[in-house]
């Protein structure tokens, strides 16, 4: 399972990825994603409630309640198909390979182990080591997260600690292995705003330090922003846009990525009337047959409604799907490097 | 329109001079009880002397980090929790003294953060909103009821039979500022009311927000963590840290120019928003100081870059800055003759 992987193979790779939940109700959660990312980026996944970011990493960890999930098409990790793993291999490969850092650090950690032990049980578990070496890991983890006086919190409880230093050692956690991709669900939206900048400011050191791939998913776009080398906009279980970061933010073209931006309040004018996506995202009952975002969007037309929007090429790998490019972009952009 | 608001001029009492509410040295401190006797082992000085006001038709927002007071502030001022000391004013009357919690209530209502949690999952959207002008024995509540669904957005045709879970977390806001309307109140507080909602439809909320404003003539409490969304909706902000107030002042001039240095803090902690120009070392370490047993002095001297030995050992009184007394900020630097080296000297002698 950890070949090394085949030189310029993608570390992800979604291939027309849909997800689909059974159950009292139907719904189509991912909607033919397509996706690649290389070793070593860091992906910001932007959307709101309902969008899909969520179901694509835990497609990701095979996390998703077999019985009630359908899943077609491919998604690849290291050049590995994800869905042919079980048993052994799979549980090598959650927090060997991949691994994941949650929302609510109170709620992901064991709250009857110290975070000591709940780490140097990760690394002997897929390290293979023993319980003094899996502890010196936890140690150095603890430093290398920038926890105080990390022999001390060795042997706290979660309970006893902050917010922030919790989510420090989830991430110290997720990490100890040296896993290939880390998967942050939403990892600073229950902290506040001064302790939120210093955990994204320590994901990117560590990223820079451990030189692992990210996928950072929020719905906040400036926490995109301050993370991403790659921005990918979520909606209705689909990628309207991706781009770099300073592509989409500086240059976005997605009606609905505008409407986020403009969302955002960064520069709005007080008293003047914000310019709202009105209306709420579809329930997803029924799999697209048409653009989802058009029923709210103010530019749209016939077209949108006829067809699934097709994936524009803007050059300089900015996409988008929208019909309102296919008309503007006859030829591909010039390419800036 | 809203002067000529027949309602709004007929409850104006004070004149539009005297400020729809002020609170004078709020203080709430929760004990923690613990052990076999339950005795109180610790207390949370959750508000300690907080002292503000808000005049008539503008939008105070208050921001902080959790456990700064914000919401509990929030909930002394509507009754929801008793005052352990301070005084509440609205509109020149004494709550305790002239008005009742009952009369006060009238007039301030409030608008909670989870949509979901705030409504009676067993009534539909409609009794919701007209129950509280049935108690109060209002004529035609349920007619009222399914107007002001109509004024919030909600068609009443379509929804004013609908139960809460048949809604989404934006409609069902919109449902509780209905309720909140209902009251016919001049003060709306909304706590954290559009933080749990995707940025699109939070904008949606917010245009709302200001609509109901110009309709109805309201004055609003806005609550929040966002300081964009402060930024946008409120005249004046105040911030609070550990149950203190340490800024206050027109929302654009403390959004150019923070006197205090954790609103400094707060503010470089915002997402630049700036693929060019990214955050480069965070503002604040740590998280913020448990509010059990807060800091000695200025609360805020465990986390400041600038504190001295004069700021663990005096409590900083809010002082004017720049001569402009609707801006005040509680730093010893910012007050003369402190004992801070960086403290204005000339007002020393």
């Amino acid at each position: 399972m950890t070949d090394a992987p085949k030189p310029g193979t993608p570390l992800v790779e979604f291939d027309n990825l849909k997800v689909r939940f059974r159950g009292e109700r139907t719904v189509h959660a991912i909607n033919g994603v397509s996706l690649s990312m290389q070793p070593g980026e860091m992906l910001g996944l932007l959307g709101e409630s309902g969008s899909g970011k969520s179901v694509t990493l835990k497609t990701l960890l095979r996390l998703l309640p077999p019985k009630r999930t359908d899943i077609e098409g491919g998604v690849r990790v290291n050049g590995t198909d994800i869905k042919t793993l079980s048993g052994r291999r799979l549980a090598a490969y959650r927090g060997g390979e991949v691994s994941m850092v949650f929302q609510e650090p109170a709620l992901a950690l064991d709250p009857v182990y110290t975070v000591g032990d709940q780490i140097a049980e990760t690394v002997m578990r897929h390290k293979g080591v023993s319980r003094r070496a899996a502890m010196d890991v936890a140690l150095d983890m603890l430093t290398r997260v920038r926890i105080p006086s990390p022999e001390r919190r060795l042997k706290n409880y979660p309970h006893e600690m902050s917010g922030g230093m919790r989510q420090r050692a989830m991430i110290a956690l997720a990490l100890a292995c040296r896993p290939q991709l880390l998967l942050a669900d939403e990892p600073t939206t229950a902290l506040d705003a001064t302790v939120q900048i210093q955990i994204l400011l320590l994901l990117r050191e560590l990223q820079k330090e451990f030189g692992m791939g990210v996928i950072f998913v929020t719905h906040d776009i400036g926490v995109a922003v301050e993370v991403s080398d790659r921005i990918a906009v979520m909606y209705a279980g689909n990628i309207v846009e991706t781009g770099t970061t300073r592509d989409v933010i500086k240059d976005p073209r997605h009606p609905y990525t505008k409407g986020l931006l403009a969302a955002n309040l960064h520069g709005a004018v007080k008293g003047e009337r914000l310019d709202a996506i009105p209306g709420s995202p579809p329930a997803l009952e029924e799999p697209p047959s048409a653009c989802s975002f058009a029923p709210r969007c103010a530019f749209a037309r016939p077209a949108c409604l006829e067809a699934l929007p097709p994936e524009i090429d803007l050059g300089g790998g900015h996409k988008v799907r929208c019909v309102l490019e296919q008309d503007q972009v006859k030829t591909p952009q010039p390419v800036e490097a | 329109m809203s002067k000529t608001d027949p309602r709004s001029a007929k409850a104006d009492r004070g004149g539009p001079n005297q400020p729809l509410i002020i609170a004078k040295d709020l203080k709430k401190h929760f004990p923690i009880r613990s052990g076999l006797f339950n005795r109180q082992s610790a207390t949370v000085r959750a508000v300690d002397g907080v002292s503000f006001d808000v005049k008539k038709g503008e939008t105070l927002g208050i921001v902080g980090e959790s456990g700064c007071g914000k919401s509990t502030t929030a909930r002394l001022l509507v009754g929801l929790i008793d005052l352990d000391e301070g005084h509440i004013v609205f509109d020149g009357d004494g709550l305790g003294e002239d008005i009742s919690l009952k009369e006060l209530r009238r007039g301030v209502q409030m608008v909670f953060q989870d949509s979901y949690a705030s409504l009676n999952p067993r009534l539909t959207i409609v009794d919701s909103v007209a129950f509280g002008p049935k108690i109060l024995g209002l004529g035609n509540p349920t007619g009222r009821a399914r107007d002001l669904l109509g004024r919030v957005g909600l068609d009443p045709n379509r929804f004013a039979d609908r139960y809460p879970h048949e809604l989404s977390g934006g409609q069902r806001q919109r449902v509780n500022i209905a309720r909140a309307l209902a009251m016919e109140p001049r003060l709306v507080i909304l706590d954290e009311a559009v933080s749990a909602l995707d940025k699109s439809v939070e904008a949606q909320v917010l245009n709302l927000l200001n609509d109901l404003r110009r309709e109805f003539g309201l004055t609003y409490v806005f609550i929040s963590h966002d300081l964009n969304v402060v930024r946008y909706i409120s005249d004046r902000v105040l911030v609070m840290y550990l149950g203190e107030v340490v800024e206050i002042g027109p929302a654009d001039v403390i959004y150019e120019n923070q006197a205090h240095p954790y609103t400094a803090s707060l503010f470089a902690a915002m997402p630049s928003m700036d693929p060019d120009n990214l955050t480069e070392e965070p503002p604040l370490a740590g998280d913020p100081p448990n509010p059990i047993d807060p800091p000695s002095g200025c609360r805020f001297h465990t986390r400041c870059k600038f504190a001295e030995g004069v700021c663990s050992a005096k409590t900083p009184k809010l002082s004017v800055i720049g001569g402009d007394d609707t801006h005040q900020a509680a730093c010893h630097m910012q007050e003369p003759g402190s004992g801070h080296s960086a403290a204005i000297k000339e007002a020393a002698e």
